[in-house]
């Protein structure tokens, strides 16, 4: 008898120790970071950049019931269900602006991101079985992140590029939602991914009213599963990132107007988030705040430090701790990491470790001396524009200007003996724009040039009505002496149903950014110290990727029907059509003799009443033009006149039909 | 003679006037306008299905040809474009306007023969004096030049639609029905139903046309006459002329089912040959099933809503999903509905019913255009004589003009200038489409009023003698 209870209760210790040390087992395979790059930039703005980062084993790839510490349950179950190898989800306000805030750098590569919702997937399906993943997927995502992703559901929304965005295989859907609107309700959930969500961290810092005040706000999802060949080492990796361009409120520092508007504007984590740092996540491996100095700023820091070191030799800041005496920092960062190119950007690192509770981090820059520089450009400045009035017709037109760094780049390659440089360029364009892809045109310098002369490869996949997308991916070769090139595309602007207009028609239809990426630029920050490779932002800096620019959204007006006329319409057009058969018959069946021979019977026949009838509609119209008050109303008509036998026989025919629907349908 | 000269004097100046219009309306747009260039006549839509079947896709593709593989084919290679991106006009220019004249001289023929054949028939029912004068132009030659001179065919023709050879195979088939030629009416019934599926209803006439003979007086005229000659013959017996006379009275009402299964049978051998070839042609793009989906299934289901001359663009933009399949079968079905009631009452004149059928394909088609207006204006010359006595004929020409006046302007404001609304526009199309119900009503009056006249004229005539 208490044998029962005894071995229940060591039954319960077991599974209770087997549950804990698997969930340790889970602990240590489950890891954290969050960080936080501070950048400033050249037009007085700065950049913050949060990188959050989840991993987690996929050990039991199929079973849904995994405990999780710190990944968020719904990503893990995200990936297993939809069998997602890699999948980005963004939600843009802003546009990123490459020509001030720079497009060679790792930010401007993969946090630029087009306005609205972006979101591709590569699934690790078969071919056929791909679009259907992607269809729910989007629905789950909407459901996870409040917004209306489950738009791309459409087939009409999202396609499949094959080489232009990303090289690799078939399975890669990509859409765009250019109007969606990114708000506060987006923004929450994403932190709810966090495991310290907003409370603890980094992420206290997100004010709302401050990051939906900002000139460009990017939240990014960017979810990753490594499947090894053992199934033991495959591994979900979530990135999370929060890039914000923010404009510091100018402190009042005591110094007068003048030099405050030369001076770039000082600021502090408080005086830009209105918040500070409490602390680390306690859950988070590393917790880390980083300030990048631009290779451009580096420079002119480095000349200021050169011209004043003549006047004042007191410089005492030792070579790893080297103080800049252009601007000055409230907090000592513990570390300094230089970029092992001559003329390269310098990382300033403050672990929050280190920083007690009770002082709350508050880091801050102040600006002594007025700085210009600008951030390093993309081989090609992009910019995408319509030509064209009316609503009819249009051109799309896509222009590359080339800036500094292909000069760099010709220099470099001075030695070849042809120099080309390479773009890519992928544009979708829903159906309603009717691209006729015969008519692209090629101007380079602005002298028309034969298309097939500079395009290395082509695909073309035009777009269905009301089916699919255009899609147009292509490869151009440019000599690297050209300054610029114009793509120029003819389109009819389709009409729509009234169903299909969105509430707001007359605002116009949003084409999606075109992607323009140059193949032989990598994006990269390369570090000489090793441990900044624990780091998972700065290895993921270290990355190489292409180069990646985002055009412009383009907004084409539609034509709009009334929408207030269905009814109209409808009725107008069937009495057309009423009044083509009617008469038409009426021509067909008429019998002349026939029919004056019954005029003759009805007049023998019902001459009498006819003539009463005529005599007294003739009085009643006389007297009410005679007198303009209304008379006693005109006796009715002899019923004799009405019920008549056929008459009768119609009514009770139609009553009977309609009984006899009634019956049967029912 | 001298009418002679002055014909093919105006042919040639229609030509010039032609070539002068291609040389300086470049800025003009005529191509693009929505009047002249339909989703399925579009020549810009030809040179996008060309382009992606030159780079190994499909021409259906991306929904922007519906036309013909054939004609891909014949008119592609002019559209490729240079350099400057500009395609060479010219060349397709040619092409059109030789359609077009081939087109009128079609119809001219067609129509002298259609006016022997008239005059003879009148003669044989004993109403010599109600044949044409030869004093004025020809019924033919009126209608020729009405095709050629038509502001409606020029525009369609410098806009460089391809209405222009669609409405070439249509008066190719009657033609080869009026001269009885069995081999060239099968290819032009064929290639004008492969091209726009409309003028398959045009089999009724054509064949028609096959077994009865040209257009004539009724038919019970001759049985009376007939009858009549037989009972005079009895009494005093004639010479051989009266002889061949009743013989002729005789076979004008035996239906030659000889020349129409002649005829039924080149229909099927070209319509084989043609299909052969448009399967050839796809074969890589899925057949002659996307052929027939993309052609005749985008006729018929009206996916493109863009602006046109006709009623249905905005219907269909404008009625609730639900009902959309509704329409669309009675809208068709009203073309199917008159079929049988005019094949009725117009037997004795095939090559009328066949204009009655034209001006009703192309007044409830779903993408119409200009050119088919231009086609039947044409072929109402030929009944010039017939249909004098038309009711309304200055209101209907003063509303031709009005509405090809006003369409372009309330296009221009509507598209252009964002001043209009949807609602001018189709106020114009209804207009029109109103105008063309008078039209064909009222010609189909008057030529049935004209038989009652001729059957009053004949039985006077025989209770005379």
């Amino acid at each position: 008898m208490g044998l029962v209870p005894i071995s229940l209760l060591i039954l319960l210790l077991l599974s209770i120790l087997i549950f804990s040390t698997t969930t340790l087992l889970a602990q240590d395979e489950e890891q954290f970071w969050e960080e936080l790059l501070l950048k400033p930039l050249p037009d007085r703005k700065i950049l913050t950049h949060f990188h959050f980062q989840s991993e987690a084993s996929l050990n039991n790839h199929h079973s849904f019931a995994t405990h999780h510490h710190l990944f968020p349950k719904p990503i893990s179950h995200l990936v297993k269900k939809f069998h997602i190898k890699e999948m980005e989800l963004s939600f843009t306000q802003g546009r990123w602006n490459y020509e001030r805030w720079g497009g060679f750098d790792p930010i401007s590569s993969s946090n630029a991101k087009p306005p609205g919702v972006e979101l591709w997937a590569i699934f690790d399906v078969p071919p056929l079985q791909v679009d259907a993943f992607w269809k729910n997927l989007t629905h789950a995502l909407s459901g996870l992140f409040c917004a209306s992703i489950n738009f791309l559901e459409s087939s009409t929304s999202y396609s499949a590029p094959k080489w232009a965005f990303q090289s690799d295989s078939g399975s890669l859907r990509y859409g765009t939602l250019p109007r969606e609107a990114v708000c506060t309700e987006n923004l929450t959930p994403w932190l709810k991914l966090l495991p310290c969500r907003d409370k603890a961290g980094l992420s206290t810092l997100m004010d709302r009213p401050s990051i939906y005040r900002s000139f460009y706000h990017s939240q990014r999802l960017h979810l990753r599963s490594s499947i090894a060949e053992d199934r033991l080492n495959s591994r979900i990796i979530l990135e999370q990132t929060l890039t914000i361009v923010l404009q510091p409120d100018i402190q009042r520092a005591g110094t007068n107007y003048l030099s405050e508007t030369i001076l770039q504007p000082s600021w502090s984590l408080s005086s830009i988030f209105g918040r500070k740092i409490n602390g680390r996540c306690v859950l988070a491996k590393s917790s880390n705040v980083y300030l990048q100095l631009e290779r451009g700023l580096v420079t002119e820091l480095e000349n200021l430090q050169k011209d004043s070191a003549i006047f004042a030799a007191n410089d005492t800041g030792s070579e790893d701790f080297r103080r800049y005496i252009g601007f000055e920092l409230s907090v000592n960062p513990s570390k300094v990491h230089k970029e092992v190119e001559k003329s390269s950007s310098i990382l300033y690192e403050y672990p929050i470790k280190e920083y007690k509770d009770s002082e709350h981090f508050d880091l801050g820059l102040t600006w002594k001396h007025p700085l210009v520089w600008s951030s390093p450009h993309a081989p090609l400045y992009a910019s995408r524009f319509l030509t064209g009035s009316g609503n009819e017709r249009g051109a799309i037109a896509i222009s590359l200007k080339s800036t500094e760094s292909t000069q760099g780049f010709v220099a470099a390659n001075n030695v070849e003996e042809k120099c080309t440089l390479q773009v890519n360029i992928l544009q979708m364009v829903p159906w309603y724009i009717k691209v006729y892809y015969h008519t692209l045109q090629l101007f380079v310098d602005e002298k028309p040039q034969a298309v097939t002369d500079f395009v290395e490869r082509m695909r073309v996949s035009p777009s269905e009505d009301k089916v699919s997308p255009g899609l147009m991916e292509l490869v151009l070769k440019f000599p690297c002496e050209a300054k610029s090139a114009v793509l120029n595309i003819d389109f009819d602007k389709g009409f729509l149903h009234i169903d299909e207009y969105p509430p707001d028609a007359n605002q116009g239809f949003d084409i999606p950014s075109a992607i323009i990426s140059f193949p032989e630029f990598h994006a990269g920050l390369q570090f000489s110290d090793k441990s900044l490779k624990k780091s998972p932002m700065l290895s993921k800096f270290q990355e190489k990727n292409h180069v990646l620019s985002y055009t412009e959204v383009l907004l084409v007006p539609l034509t709009t029907p009334d929408f207030s006329m269905p009814y109209n319409v409808i009725t107008i057009t069937c009495t057309v059509f009423a009044l083509y058969f009617g008469s038409l018959l009426n021509v067909l069946r008429r019998r002349v003799g026939e029919e004056e021979r019954l005029l003759k019977k009805k007049g023998a026949n019902k001459g009498l009443l006819l003539q009463v009838l005529a005599k007294l509609s003739a009085k009643l119209r006389g007297r009410s033009s005679e007198s303009a008050q209304p008379q006693s109303p005109p006796p009715p008509p002899s019923p004799s006149s009405f019920i008549s036998p056929k008459l009768v026989f119609k009514v009770v025919l139609v009553a009977g039909v309609g009984v006899a629907w009634q019956y049967y349908s029912q | 003679m001298k009418k002679v000269q002055w014909f093919w004097i105006s042919v040639l100046g229609s030509i010039i006037f032609r070539f002068i219009l291609f040389y300086s309306s470049k800025n003009l747009n005529l191509s693009s306008r929505p009047e002249i260039a339909t989703p399925l006549t579009s020549l810009r839509r030809l040179a996008e299905g060309y382009w992606l079947k030159q780079s190994s896709m499909s021409p259906y593709s991306g929904s922007m040809y519906h036309g013909s593989p054939l004609l891909l084919t014949l008119l592609g290679p002019l559209t490729v474009t240079r350099i400057e991106g500009q395609p060479d006009h010219l060349l397709c220019g040619i092409v059109f306007v030789i359609a077009d004249v081939v087109c009128a001289m079609l119809i001219r023929a067609a129509g002298q023969t259609l006016q022997t054949a008239y005059s003879s028939r009148l003669k044989l029912v004993g109403l010599n004096h109600l044949s044409q004068n030869s004093e004025v132009l020809p019924s033919g030659d009126l209608a020729a030049l009405v095709y050629l001179w038509n502001p409606f065919t020029v525009v369609a023709c410098i806009g460089l639609s391809t209405s222009a050879i669609e409405n070439l195979m249509v008066v190719l088939s009657l033609y080869g029905a009026c001269k009885r030629l069995a081999p060239l009416a099968a290819f032009g019934w064929v290639m004008a139903t492969h091209l726009s599926l409309y003028p398959a209803i045009l089999l009724i006439p054509v064949i028609l046309l096959f077994g009865y003979g040209l257009d004539a007086p009724p038919r019970k005229l001759f049985l009376q006459r007939k009858k009549f000659e037989v009972a005079n013959s009895s009494s005093s017996d004639d010479n051989s002329l009266e002889e061949d006379m009743r013989n002729q009275l005789s076979t004008l009402n035996v239906f030659s089912w000889k020349s129409v299964s002649h005829f039924l049978f080149w229909t099927l051998l070209w319509s084989s040959y043609v299909l052969v070839l448009c399967s050839i042609y796809l074969r890589q793009h899925g057949g002659l099933q996307e052929l027939f989906k993309r052609t005749y299934g985008f006729i018929l289901t009206i996916p493109d809503l863009s602006p046109n001359i006709g009623v249905f663009w905005y219907f269909f933009a404008e009625v609730f999903d639900f009902f959309r399949n509704f329409f669309l079968i009675v809208f068709h079905g009203n073309i199917l509905l008159m079929i049988v009631p005019l094949a009725l009452r117009l037997n004795h004149r095939p090559f009328f019913l066949a204009f009655v059928y034209i001006v009703i394909s192309s007044m409830l088609k779903s993408y119409p255009s200009v050119g088919d207006s231009a086609l039947y204006l044409g072929l109402l010359g030929l009944f010039a004589y017939e249909l004098r006595d038309m009711q309304f004929s200055f209101f209907l020409i003063s509303g031709y003009v009005g509405t090809s006046l006003l369409s372009p302007v309330m296009h221009n404001l509507w598209i252009w200038r964002g001043t209009g609304n949807a609602n001018f526009y189709f106020g114009t199309a209804i207009t029109y489409a109103c105008f063309q119900i008078i039209l064909v009503v009222e010609s189909v009056s008057a030529m049935l009023n004209h038989d009652r006249m001729l059957k009053k004229l004949s039985t006077a005539k025989l209770v005379k003698t």
